[in-house]
């Protein structure tokens, strides 16, 4: 059967994918790709643990639901004003790589 | 759901996920970001959670993924040619990319509760459209108001960020 704890480790390889993805990669739009896998797995532990917690009425707990509904609104929103930032970026400086914009480096 | 299913699924998101990472094409990238998307929203419906399943598909296989792949296609992205890779930055990452995974296999195997299986719900039961939503609407109203005007400025703020000159 399949346990808790393998959803939590698919959830948290999915989650180290996303982070080697920012760490590794210099295109700015896949940084952005793999900010949007990490936050898909924080989603999949959360319901998770929704189904996991089941109310005494046999029922999930929804709690844990809505909370991913609240995090798939913010990160819609957060796409959009990203890429509008990217675009911007993009007119300023013609290039998509982190290593041409240093400006603000230290 | 069979168990093989959840593996079938789970290999699925996490193969595509590495494709996201591998791919050097940012077009591919996003095309296997879609699948690794339906991959996670199969394993959603698997653990009952039928609206945040649909949810998944219609927001990100659907509307974020259309606009990811407008903007690579707007900015005329083409494959990134090979540049000299760091290698200090590359073993580094990968390095705190591992300890980060290790740190997470040794807390959920830790976690007593996560060598059990998940217990049984209540049969016929499949409304929890009815559910999130009654939460949503009565516990969570002033959050869901909240964020209805975050999604708001956030439409004002695209449309500034998209102006020809900023000033």
């Amino acid at each position: 059967m399949v346990t808790l704890g393998d959803y939590l480790m698919v959830s948290g390889l999915l989650f180290t994918i996303g982070f080697a993805g920012v760490m590794l990669r210099r295109n700015i739009i896949i940084i952005f790709m793999s900010l949007e896998l990490m936050l898909n797995s924080a989603n999949l532990s959360l319901v998770a643990f929704s189904r996991f917690r089941v109310q005494p009425g046999g029922l999930p707990n929804y709690h844990a639901q809505v909370f991913v509904f609240f995090i798939i609104t913010v990160a819609a929103a957060e796409v959009a004003l990203g890429l509008a930032i990217i675009v911007a970026l993009f007119r300023a400086r013609q290039t998509t790589h982190v290593e041409d914009i240093s400006t603000l480096k230290f | 759901m069979p168990p093989f299913l959840f593996w079938i699924f789970a290999a699925m998101m996490l193969v595509f996920g590495m494709g996201v990472i591998v791919n050097r094409n940012p077009i591919a990238s996003a095309l296997s970001l879609v699948l690794s998307f339906v991959g996670l929203s199969a394993l959603f419906l698997s653990l009952n959670a039928y609206f945040i399943g649909v949810i998944q598909v219609l927001v990100y296989a659907g509307a974020v993924m259309v606009l990811f792949l407008f903007i690579i296609m707007l900015l005329d992205l083409r494959a990134e040619e090979r540049r000299k890779i760091n290698l200090v930055a590359f073993v580094g990452g990968s390095a705190v990319a591992l300890a980060f995974f290790v740190q997470i296999y040794h807390v959920v195997s830790a976690l007593g509760a996560s060598r059990q299986t998940f217990p049984p719900l209540r049969p016929g039961t499949a409304d929890d459209v009815h559910s999130i939503g009654l939460l949503l609407f009565g516990n969570y109203n002033l959050p869901f108001q909240i964020i209805g005007v975050l999604v708001l400025v956030a439409t004002i703020g695209v449309i500034v960020l998209s102006k020809r000159e900023l000033r």
